[in-house]
């Protein structure tokens, strides 16, 4: 562009390559969502993966926290330009999650309490690259960052790893999810900055 | 969606803390009540900075007004509320958001429940109701620190002394306006629901602030009885320091 804002100077000069396009860092960690925080008890709390053809895998907490998980220290991207660098997380890579699911079906929706829905292709959820969450920092993971469990997908902008989830149903075509359907992008890859349609 | 070459047209201080400026973009395809655009800002040595802002003027206009609320240690309301002048330029993305929006054509009641600037979003969706008419009632309660830092108060006040269909209130947490009938007080449950529709009218509630604020409210009318679904939320402060 051809001009500047007089007078603007800027203060924080984050050249982190770590930093995709248009973002800024922060230390604190913003909360975004739609609507009022679910609360839900580890006991009513399961997660289940709902295939094409129908057939329900299904983990109540109990069953869930008895899988392996690993420690995850990754960067994360929000649609509204902060970035968290170096953030950990404990959970169970969809990896396992999906380890006995026969599926030929290439796109997910991912579900959670409270209604919210995001879809990922699937092959961005496998390969080491998505989690259920269940910790942040060595902490029990707090409702209004959507505990007890949420998605953890982080080469995506973080809408894409959904709060409360409950489920993910496999889908043959690729269809919006929540915000998907309310002006953001399909994919959402931050190095692109895939924020809007 | 991309960036389009925007100029401060008109500017006005609101309060001490915060400042509307009026944007002139080529092209601007107008916008729907509760939107934001982002706004970049590029220094002379081309290091940029980009910040979302709460649209405030009217969906019935073709106006864009922001109004930005000076953050404490942040790097670009700062400039915007302090340093911008008529005639500079910067960058607008936008308008954006398809979920915090009100729609002129709904006449189902709406509940507005603003903290300090998360006032924003609902002036739009306030102006755009008064502007287009409508019969939809409507109602807002605005929660602040002290008359000073009330954001609007006077419009506020005239537009639901002139609307039937408008009714505000508000909420002083540290000071009053003199002759105000209760003492400053923290925001609670019980003047939450002593304020809003009551749940048997199904309103559409629109709740905006930072995010303790947003997250107690939102709890409360849950607790008493509102439906989730119907509550909508928007939060700021994402970077800086929370008052």
């Amino acid at each position: 562009m051809g001009f500047f804002s007089s007078g603007f100077s800027g203060r924080a000069r984050s050249d982190d390559p770590a930093l995709p396009p248009g973002q800024y860092l922060t230390e604190s960690f913003p909360v975004l969502s739609a609507g009022p925080t679910p609360r839900i008890d580890d006991n009513e709390w399961a997660f289940s993966i709902t295939t094409e053809t129908g057939v329900v895998h299904a983990w109540n907490w109990e069953q869930f926290r008895a899988l392996p998980a690993e420690d995850v220290t990754t960067d994360i991207h929000c649609v509204t330009s902060w970035s968290k660098l170096g953030t950990g997380w404990r959970g169970v890579s969809l990896d396992i999650l999906f380890a006995d699911v026969d599926t030929s079906a290439d796109f997910t929706m991912t579900y959670s309490y409270g209604g919210y829905t995001t879809n990922v292709p699937l092959e961005d959820l496998l390969g080491g690259k998505a989690w259920v969450a269940f910790e942040f920092d060595g902490d029990e993971l707090e409702p209004e960052h959507g505990g007890p469990a949420r998605m953890l997908v982080p080469h995506l902008y973080f809408w894409k790893s959904a709060k409360w989830v409950r489920g993910i149903r496999m889908m043959e075509n690729d269809e919006p999810g929540f915000w998907e359907q309310n002006g953001y992008h399909m994919y959402g890859d931050p190095w692109l900055e895939q924020r809007y349609w | 969606m991309s960036f389009s070459p925007a100029t401060i047209v008109a500017a006005h201080p609101e309060t001490p803390g915060a400042r509307t400026l009026t944007l002139e973009v080529e092209g601007w395809p107008g916008h729907r009540a509760g939107q934001h655009v982002d706004v970049r800002l590029t220094a002379e040595d081309g290091y940029t900075a980009v910040r979302s802002y709460s649209i405030a003027s009217s969906a019935s206009s073709a106006r864009l007004d922001i109004t930005v609320d000076r953050l404490v240690d942040g790097e670009v309301s700062p400039y915007l509320v302090d340093v911008a002048e008529i005639g500079d330029r910067l960058e607008i993305r936008g308008p954006a958001g398809g979920w915090f929006v009100w729609r002129g054509d709904d006449d189902g009641p709406v509940q507005l429940i603003g903290g300090g600037s998360g006032v924003v979003p609902l002036m739009s969706m306030i102006r755009s109701h008064g502007d287009a008419g409508s019969t939809a009632p409507f109602r807002l309660l605005h929660s602040v620190r002290s008359p000073a830092s009330a954001l609007y108060y006077d419009e506020l006040r005239q537009r639901a002394a002139d609307d039937a269909h408008l009714e505000v209130r508000h909420a002083f947490s540290r000071a009053t306006p003199p002759g105000w009938p209760a003492p400053p007080a923290r925001l609670d449950q019980a003047t939450i629901e002593a304020s809003v529709f009551p749940p048997s009218e199904a309103a559409t509630f629109f709740v905006c602030g930072s995010t303790p604020f947003v997250e107690a409210v939102a709890d409360w009318l849950v607790d008493a009885g509102h439906a989730p679904e119907r509550i909508r939320t928007e939060r700021f402060g994402g970077i800086g320091v929370s008052p």
